[in-house]
C-alpha cells in the first residue's frame, strides 16, 4: 500500500515539472515583459534596470531554477496588467472558486448517482424516460447558455436570486465565505446549478449504462437464480459493482468542473479564478495564466492520487495485486 | 453491368442492420432529418439567408431591436426580429451556424487525423514508444479540453500581434480545440491496432515486406474506422460547444465573423432590458444543432456495438 | 409424483429474420433424488430448457413462452415474481458454467453463502457463518474458517466451482440446474468435481439435471438421460440404454462419434450436414435430412416421443409399427 502511494507520488512529479517547464517557456518566450510593465515609454537604463531585477539577463536553466525556487515560495511574480503580486491574487480568489466548485460538484453526485441508480434499474418506466431525455438535453447545453438562461428566469423574471456577485461574505482567516450569510447562500444557489448541471447529466448517464451494464452479467443472473430478494440484488450486489468505475471518473469530473468555473464565473460574474483567468487570457497576462496552470495541475494530481486511493480502498483485487481474470 | 454495381450496393446497404436500426426509430430519423437541414442551410448560408447581415450597406439602425414577427411591433422582413446594430437575427443565425460547424468539423478531423495516427504507432511500434505515447494522452485526460484550448489560444494571442492574430483566429482556435481532444481517437486506435497485429493477415503482410506504414493504412486502418466514426460524432457535438463557450468568453472566433457563440454573448447584455430575442434565437438553434448530432452520434454508437446486437 | 414435472415447454423468440423457436414442445420429469441428464450440441436448446424453468433474467427479453410446469406438484410456470423468488434457491438450485463471473468479485465468498442462507433459511448471522464453515468443508475447501473470508478471485477455478456449488445447494433445494459445470474447468478438475456433485446431491437426497455436451460426463453421472436436437427431445431412457442401445439415428450418430477406449477404430463415424437454424427447422422430424433411414412419414409428420422396444422412449417413425413396415415395405 505504502509502495503505491510512493509510486504514484513518483509518478506525480515529472507532470509538475513538465507543466513548470510550459509555464516558464510561456514567461520566457512569449511577449516581451519589459514592454508589457513599462509601456510605451522607457528610458534605456529602466529597460536594463528591470532586466536585471527581472533576472531576464540569465541563461535559461538559471531562471527555470528561479523560477522554481519562487514557485516552491509561493512567489508567482506581479500580474502585468494589475501589478500586484500573482499569489496575492489567487489567494483572493481562491475561496470563491472552492466554494462553488464544491458545491456544483456535491449537487451533480446527490442528484445525479439516485437518478443514475433509478433509470438503470426501471429503464422503462416514463420516469426515466424523462430522466433520460432531460439528461440528453442538459449534455446538449453549453454551460454558460444555462446560466444566461437562469438568471433570465430567477432573477430577471422571477426576481427571487440575485444574478451576479456572491452576496456577502464573511472572512475567516485568510479565507472567505459566502455560506455564513443568507445573501451569500442566494448568491450560490444559480451559478452552483450552472456549473453541476453538465456534471449531473454525465453521472447521471455513467452511473446508469454501468448499471445495465453490471445487470447483465453472471454474478447478477447467479444471485437471482439463488432467490436472492431485488433489493439485495440491486443495492447490494449491483450498485457496489457499479460504483467503483463510477468513483473513477466522478473524481476526473472534479477536474472538469474546477475548469467549467471559468465559464459560470464569467456569466454570474462571480469573483473567483475562474474570472481571473480568463481575463488574463485576454490580456495576455502571463504570470497569471502560469501560475493558474501550476495550481490547477497540482489540483489535479491531488485529485487524481486520491481518487486512486479509493479505487484501491473498494475493489479487492486490486489488493492482492492479482489481474482479476487469470485464473490460477 | 458495371453501372448496376452501385444500385446493387445501395439495395445492400438499405437492407443492412444499420439501416433497419435507423428507421426502426423516429428519433434518430428527426434528428438526422434536423441535422442535415441545418448543416445544409448553414453551409449555403449565403444563398439561403434573406439577407447579409454584414453587409453593412445594408443596415439601417432604425431597424435596430425589431421583435419577432409575432409579437407586437414585428416586421415579416426579419421573421426573427434584429439587434442592436438592425442585423436580421434569422441571417445572423445562418451565418453564425456556418462557422460554428465549421470550427467543429475542421477541429474534428484533426483531432480525428492526430488521435488516428498517434494510435496507430502506438498499437504498432508497442514498447517503450507505445508507453511513452500513452503516458502522454493520460497525462493530457487529466487536464480538461476547455482549459486546454484556453491555453493554447492564449499563448498565441500573446505571441502575435493582434491583427494577424484575428485573421488567423478561426485556424488557431480549430488547432487548440482539435489538439485537446484527439486521446478517444488515439485510445481506440491503439486498442484495435494491438489486437488486429497479431492477427494473421498482418504477420503475412509483413512476411511479404510490406513497409509498416502501408500495413498500417491499407490493413489496419479500415478496421478500426467503425468506432472511430462513432467517437467522431460524438465529439462533433463536443467541439461545436467548445467553439460556443469559448467565443462566448470572447477568446474564440475573433468578432467580425461572429459565431453562434459570439451571438450569444452579444445579446447577452440586451437580456435585462428585455430585448431576449437577440440571445435566446441562436441558443436555441446551437442546442438543436449538438442535440440533433449527439442522438445521432448515440444511434450510432448504439447500432454498432457488437455486444448489444 | 415426479418432482419437476414439464409439459409442452416452448420458447420462442421474435427476431427481424423470424420466429426463433428454441425449444419446440418437449415434456419431461424429473423423480425425487435422480439425475437427469440433458445432452446434445452447441444450440439444440438444453441451456434455454434450463434457464426457462427457473427464468432467472428479470429482463425477459422478448420471448413468448406456453407451459405448464409443476415441481412438487405445484404449478411454478405462472407464479408472480416474489413467488417466484422464493422457489429459486430454495426449492430449485442453478450452477453455471463459468465460476469466475459466476461470483461478485467484491463480496467474500463467505458473504454471499450467508446472504443466500440468511434469505431462505431465516438464520441469524452468526449461524449462517458456521454453517457456510462446515459447506466450505464438505465441498472440500482446505482450512475453510479461514477462507470463508477471502475473495473469488483468490481461488482457482476448480476451487471457484466448489464455491458455486455449495451456494447452489445451501439453501437445500430439492432439485438443482446444473449448466454445463465443467465445461471451464480442466479435464482433471473436471472429474473431481463431478464426483463431488454426485457425492453430495445423493447425500442430500437432491435431484439434478445435469445439462452438457459431454456424453462422458453423463455416462458417469447421470441415472437417465434426454437426448435434445434443434429444440426437441430426441430420446430419453436410463443412461445405459441410451448408450449401449440408442434407439434414435441421432443418437447412434452421436455415439458412434465417440472414440471407444476399448478397440481401435479407423474413422469416426460422422453424422452428415449440420444441425439447422432455429429460425429454419425441416417439416416433420428435424433430423429428417440427415438421417440415413428416413423415409416418407419424416418429412411430413413431426414424431412424438414413443415407446421402444427397450425402457428409452425415442422421437422417431421407426418404432411406429404400421410406417415402419410400409417404409420396409417399400424398400423390399
Amino acid at each position: 500500500m505504502l509502495a503505491f502511494i510512493l509510486s504514484r507520488l513518483l509518478q506525480a512529479i515529472p507532470v509538475m515539472l513538465t507543466v513548470s517547464l510550459i509555464s516558464f517557456a510561456m514567461f520566457a518566450y512569449v511577449g516581451d515583459p519589459v514592454t508589457i510593465m513599462l509601456g510605451q515609454d522607457y528610458t534605456e537604463a529602466q529597460r536594463e534596470a528591470l532586466v536585471r531585477e527581472l533576472g531576464l539577463d540569465q541563461p535559461f536553466f538559471v531562471q527555470f531554477v528561479e523560477f522554481l525556487e519562487n514557485v516552491l515560495r509561493g512567489d508567482f511574480g506581479l500580474s502585468y496588467r494589475l501589478g500586484r503580486p500573482v499569489a496575492d491574487l489567487i489567494l483572493e480568489r481562491l475561496p470563491a472558486t472552492l466554494e462553488l466548485a464544491l458545491t456544483a460538484a456535491l449537487l451533480a453526485l446527490l442528484v445525479g448517482v439516485p437518478m443514475g441508480v433509478y433509470t438503470g434499474l426501471y429503464r422503462d418506466s416514463w420516469l426515466s424516460r424523462l430522466f433520460l431525455t432531460v439528461s440528453l438535453i442538459g449534455v446538449s447545453l453549453p454551460t454558460f447558455l444555462i446560466g444566461i438562461l437562469l438568471i433570465l428566469v430567477f432573477a430577471v423574471i422571477l426576481g427571487w436570486l440575485p444574478s451576479f456577485g456572491r452576496g456577502e461574505t464573511v472572512a475567516i482567516g485568510w479565507w472567505t465565505t459566502g455560506l455564513l450569510t443568507w445573501s451569500g447562500i442566494k448568491a450560490l444557489i444559480l451559478p452552483a446549478v450552472t456549473l453541476g448541471l453538465y456534471q449531473m447529466t454525465l453521472i447521471m448517464r455513467l452511473v446508469r449504462s454501468e448499471m445495465l451494464e453490471v445487470l447483465r452479467t453472471d454474478y447478477i443472473k447467479f444471485a437471482r437464480a439463488r432467490g436472492l430478494p431485488d433489493r439485495i440484488v440491486h443495492f447490494g450486489h449491483a450498485l457496489k459493482n457499479t460504483l467503483v468505475p463510477v468513483i473513477t471518473i466522478t473524481g476526473l469530473q472534479l477536474g472538469a468542473i474546477i475548469a467549467f468555473a471559468i465559464v459560470t464565473e464569467t456569466v454570474f460574474q462571480w469573483p473567483g479564478m475562474g474570472l481571473l483567468f480568463i481575463q488574463a487570457v485576454a490580456n495576455a497576462d502571463i504570470p497569471i495564466m502560469a501560475a493558474y496552470l501550476i495550481l490547477v495541475a497540482l489540483l489535479f494530481v491531488v485529485i487524481n492520487l486520491i481518487v486512486d486511493l479509493l479505487y484501491y480502498a473498494v475493489d479487492p483485487r486490486l489488493r492482492s495485486g492479482l489481474a482479476a481474470t487469470s485464473g490460477r | 453491368m458495371r453501372a448496376l454495381a452501385p444500385l446493387r450496393r445501395l439495395a445492400r446497404a438499405v437492407e443492412s442492420d444499420l439501416w433497419w436500426s435507423f428507421t426502426r426509430s423516429p428519433t434518430v430519423v428527426i434528428s438526422a432529418l434536423v441535422a442535415v437541414a441545418m448543416i445544409g442551410s448553414a453551409a449555403f448560408a449565403p444563398w439561403v439567408a434573406p439577407h447579409n447581415p454584414f453587409d453593412l450597406a445594408t443596415l439601417n439602425l432604425l431597424d435596430a431591436f425589431t421583435p419577432p414577427l409575432w409579437l407586437e411591433g414585428g416586421d415579416p422582413r426579419f421573421p426573427l426580429g434584429t439587434d442592436d446594430q438592425g442585423r436580421d437575427v434569422l441571417s445572423t443565425i445562418l451565418y453564425g451556424a456556418r462557422i460554428s460547424l465549421f470550427v467543429g468539423f475542421c477541429s474534428v478531423l484533426f483531432a480525428m487525423t492526430l488521435g488516428v495516427t498517434i494510435g496507430l504507432v502506438a498499437g504498432y511500434a508497442g514498447g517503450a514508444v507505445d508507453a511513452v505515447l500513452m503516458r502522454i494522452a493520460d497525462i493530457k485526460l487529466t487536464f480538461p479540453a476547455i482549459l486546454i484550448a484556453l491555453l493554447v489560444d492564449g499563448i498565441v494571442r500573446a505571441i502575435l500581434p493582434r491583427e494577424l492574430h484575428d485573421r488567423i483566429a478561426i485556424w488557431v482556435l480549430i488547432f487548440a480545440i482539435g489538439i485537446s481532444n484527439w486521446v478517444p481517437f488515439a485510445r481506440t486506435v491503439r486498442g484495435s491496432t494491438m489486437v488486429e497485429k497479431n492477427k494473421e493477415y498482418v504477420m503475412a503482410a509483413r512476411v511479404i515486406g510490406l513497409s509498416p506504414a502501408r500495413i498500417m493504412w491499407s490493413h489496419v486502418l479500415p478496421n478500426v474506422m467503425g468506432p472511430v466514426l462513432v467517437i467522431a460524432t460524438l465529439q462533433l457535438g463536443f467541439a461545436i460547444l467548445a467553439e460556443a463557450t469559448l467565443s462566448f468568453l470572447g477568446v474564440g472566433v475573433p468578432p467580425t465573423q461572429p459565431s453562434l457563440g459570439t451571438l450569444i454573448r452579444i445579446g447577452n447584455d440586451f437580456l435585462f432590458s428585455g430585448e431576449w430575442w437577440i440571445t435566446i434565437f441562436p441558443g436555441a438553434a446551437l442546442v438543436v444543432m449538438v442535440l440533433s448530432v449527439n442522438l445521432l452520434g448515440d444511434w450510432l454508437r448504439d447500432a454498432l456495438n457488437p455486444k448489444l446486437r | 409424483m415426479p418432482l419437476l414435472d414439464v409439459r409442452n415447454l416452448r420458447v420462442e423468440f421474435p427476431t427481424r429474420r423470424g420466429t426463433l423457436v428454441a425449444v419446440d414442445d418437449i415434456s419431461f420429469s424429473i423423480e425425487p433424488g435422480e439425475v437427469l441428464g440433458v445432452v446434445g450440441e452447441s444450440g439444440a436448446g438444453k441451456s434455454i430448457t434450463g434457464a426457462a424453468i427457473i427464468r432467472p433474467d428479470r429482463t425477459a427479453r422478448a420471448d413468448r413462452r406456453r407451459r405448464d410446469l409443476a415441481c412438487d406438484g405445484r404449478r411454478i410456470d405462472n407464479l408472480p415474481p416474489d413467488r417466484m423468488r422464493s422457489v429459486r434457491g430454495r426449492e430449485i438450485g442453478a450452477i453455471f458454467q463459468d465460476p469466475l463471473t459466476t461470483l461478485n468479485p467484491l463480496y467474500t465468498i463467505g458473504r454471499q453463502l450467508a446472504e443466500t442462507m440468511q434469505t431462505h433459511l431465516g438464520l441469524g448471522a452468526k449461524e449462517a457463518r458456521a454453517r457456510a464453515i462446515r459447506w466450505l468443508e464438505e465441498v472440500g475447501i482446505p482450512a475453510p474458517a479461514e477462507r470463508i473470508d477471502a475473495y473469488p478471485h483468490q481461488f482457482s477455478g476448480g476451487m471457484r466451482q466448489r464455491v458455486v456449488i455449495a451456494l447452489a445447494l445451501c439453501a437445500e433445494p430439492k432439485l438443482v440446474i446444473a449448466d454445463e459445470p465443467t465445461t471451464a474447468l480442466d479435464v482433471s478438475i473436471q472429474a473431481q468435481v463431478i464426483a463431488l456433485l454426485k457425492r453430495l446431491c445423493r447425500d442430500h437426497g437432491t435431484a439434478v439435471m445435469l445439462i452438457t455436451h459431454d456424453m462422458g460426463v453423463i455416462a458417469e453421472t447421470a441415472d437417465r438421460v434426454a437426448v435434445m436436437y434443434a429444440g426437441r427431445i430426441a430420446e430419453i431412457g436410463p443412461v445405459r440404454e441410451v448408450v449401449k442401445h440408442p434407439r434414435h439415428p441421432y443418437t447412434e450418430g452421436l455415439m458412434g462419434s465417440i472414440p471407444p477406449l476399448s478397440h481401435r477404430v479407423r474413422r469416426l463415424a460422422q453424422i452428415e450436414g449440420a444441425m439447422p437454424r432455429l429460425t429454419d427447422i425441416p417439416s416433420g422430424c428435424a433430423f429428417h435430412p440427415r438421417c440415413p433411414r428416413a423415409f416418407d412419414r419424416c418429412r411430413r409428420e413431426r414424431p412424438e416421443l414413443m415407446a421402444t422396444d427397450g425402457p428409452s422412449r425415442a422421437a422417431c417413425w421407426l418404432h411406429d409399427r404400421p410406417s415402419r413396415d410400409l417404409a420396409l415395405g417399400h424398400a423390399a
